[in-house]
């Protein structure tokens, strides 16, 4: 028994260390920016426009990644890219579990027309195409680092609620709830104390993966457009910028795509090793 | 008789949730600051113009009474007229609508064959490294969203390797009159294949990107399912009869297995569809959703409106028809 299970152990931790390991990098990025990046993100060399990164011939000593059109050092633009990156992943992805799981649990766990009122708006939710949503909502905020934080909460608490709903449902039904209220509980009491506790697991699995959502979405609303300001550096931008010269510079599309894909990665594996860790059942 | 209450229920959700829809988009992009019809004027146009304007389009009265005339209007088929481009929202959405129908379908056919395969291949070669690979892959696809595997195959068969157009439906040098907005389904019937050949060419890229997720949540599901059957007395059966794995397999334990993941296709297909607004953008492919984001960077709100109704039409259809299919494939249910 012990053996097995040391066996399923040892991937979830290498899993765990990559991905925790790559998110934790760029946090510290992100901190310090400043210090760490060769360069201004903003500064612009139209000298050193589209230089190739260090391996490459022509390549310009100090611009290790390359420089865009404008003659911006890539790399300086990723690390800084970090920041919006990492506000958008924590703030977005904590508040949307917050407001999502509370809906979910009051939904599944209270029923009637607690239920009732937040399916219904889980339904009509689910008939929109969220990027669209998105992008309609960015359009009436107007941009900037709040506005995305706020269409990302209003578009996704239905992912927690859904799936919470459901989770609490099926605990709610469970022998230890009632034994819990016959004890005298408060239903209250009840859904704090008993239920919650055993849907964390799956809270944690869906808050990561809402981070990486986060950045995802972050990154489209800038590739349309529509993110935040351009004198912030933001992959999104960078990607949409790369997009339009990828046949003459396909280094500014592929090292912030690079950064943005580990990331979304790292964030969905720390979801699912994160889950296992923390199952009851599993531990 | 309870299957027609259910049914009669269901149309009813569905009819609150397509309302629920109308207001949310009325009242969200009537929030929105910046005149949209002071935008269509020339810089010298006075007050009185954008008044009359205003008037056209109905943007003087309330929210309230603008709600009920489009509502009134809709009912009748007429969604308004676009202020961006001028003509009437029902054309110009029904114009795109076959656009990214066949973008849909062609990626949900190529998730349904990538999937499927995986789950066989996962199955055949059970507990060996190539399951283990399997797994890992339909892992990885599934963690990364259809808009990263997008720019991905860009760089890969745009720069890299050139085989496919990235951008467009199709090439302004297709010379080729088509009579519907049904480009590829027409080319099929006129069983001019060169067109077809010319028309996934451009659709490959961002059906696949769209195909990609899908595919490792078929993968996942039915080789799972398929697992579950190979354990069941009738499969051990068809095996001491002496078939062969691959018919096993295919023939006994995939007719059996395939439910569960059809229902979850009937689900996932309307997540696809919401995928097209971003990756139409990606690839210039001149769909709904390309037309929907142009939309709100014009706000063109009789336009957005009806592409969002659309929208949700589509989505609340789909699920409704997923759920008779289940009725009609699981025989348990028929007469529940």
């Amino acid at each position: 028994m012990r053996d097995a299970r040391a066996e399923v152990k040892r991937p979830i931790g290498l899993r765990l260390w990559l991905s925790g390991g790559w998110i934790a990098l760029l946090a510290l990025a992100a901190i310090f920016a400043p210090l760490i990046a060769p360069h201004d993100p903003l500064a612009q060399d139209l000298f050193l426009g589209r230089m190739p990164p260090f391996w490459m011939d022509g390549a310009e000593p100090g611009y290790w990644l390359g420089t865009d059109s404008l003659g911006r050092d890539v790399l300086s633009r990723i690390i800084h890219g970090a920041q919006i990156a990492m506000i958008v992943a924590l703030v977005a992805g904590t508040i949307t579990c917050v407001i999502g799981a509370s809906l979910g649990l009051m939904a599944g766990y209270y029923r009637g027309w607690a239920d009732r009122v937040i399916s219904r708006l889980v339904d009509i939710w689910m008939a929109f195409p969220p990027v669209l949503f998105a992008i309609l909502l960015i359009a009436v905020l107007g941009p900037g680092l709040m506005s995305i934080i706020i269409a990302i909460i209003v578009i996704d608490w239905t992912r927690f609620a859904r799936v919470i709903r459901a989770e609490a449902l099926t605990q709610g039904a469970m022998d230890y709830v009632a034994s819990a209220q016959v004890a005298g509980r408060t239903r209250f009491s009840t859904m704090l104390a008993e239920i919650l506790p055993n849907v964390l697991p799956t809270v944690v699995a869906l808050l990561t993966l809402e981070m990486g959502i986060a950045v995802i979405v972050e990154a489209i609303l800038s590739f349309v457009n529509l993110s935040i300001s351009t004198d912030s550096p933001t992959w999104g931008g960078m990607i949409a910028e790369g997009r339009t010269s990828v046949h003459q510079a396909w280094w500014v599309l592929v090292f912030p795509l690079v950064a943005l894909f580990l990331t979304v990665l790292s964030f969905s594996q720390l979801g699912e090793g994160l889950k296992d860790r923390f199952d009851p059942v599993l531990r | 008789m309870t299957a027609l209450r259910n049914i009669l229920i269901r149309l009813s959700t569905t009819a609150v949730t397509l309302f629920g829809v109308a207001v949310i988009v009325f009242v969200v992009i009537r929030v929105v600051p910046g005149n949209p019809i002071a935008m269509m004027l020339p810089p010298g146009a006075t007050d009185d113009d954008i008044a009359r304007l205003e008037a056209l389009y109905g943007f003087d009265k309330s929210i309230f009474q603008q709600f009920l005339i489009w509502g009134a209007g809709v009912l009748q088929g007429d969604f308004g007229t676009s202020i961006s481009l001028r003509q009437p929202v029902a054309d110009l959405v029904l114009g795109r609508l076959p656009a990214t129908l066949e973008l849909s379908i062609v990626a949900l056919v190529m998730a349904m064959l990538l999937g499927g395969a995986l789950a066989l291949m996962g199955t055949l070669y059970r507990d060996t490294t190539t399951e283990a690979a399997v797994d890992v892959t339909a892992g990885m696809a599934l963690s990364i969203p259809d808009f990263l595997w997008g720019l991905v195959l860009i760089l890969l068969f745009g720069v890299l390797w050139p085989i496919f157009s990235i951008s467009g439906r199709v090439s302004p040098s297709l010379d080729f009159d088509f009579a519907t907005n049904f480009y590829l389904f027409e080319a099929l019937l006129r069983l001019r294949f060169d067109v077809v050949g010319h028309l996934l060419s451009h659709s490959f890229m961002p059906a696949l990107a769209l195909a990609i997720p899908l595919a490792a949540i078929i993968a996942q599901l039915l080789k799972q399912s398929l697992k579950e059957t190979m354990h069941l007395d009738y499969v051990t059966l068809a095996r001491t009869k002496g078939y062969s794995e691959q018919h096993v397999i295919t023939r006994e334990a995939l007719p059996n297995a395939v439910l569960p993941t059809l229902t979850l296709i009937g689900v996932q297909f309307t997540f696809l569809i919401g995928g097209t607004v971003i990756i139409e953008r990606l690839f210039s492919y001149e769909g709904l959703g390309n037309m929907a984001i142009d939309a709100v960077i014009n706000r063109d709100l009789p336009l957005i409106q009806g592409i969002v109704i659309l929208f949700a039409l589509l989505f609340t259809v789909i699920n409704l028809l997923v759920d008779m299919l289940y009725v009609v494939l699981n025989p348990r249910l028929r007469h529940a």
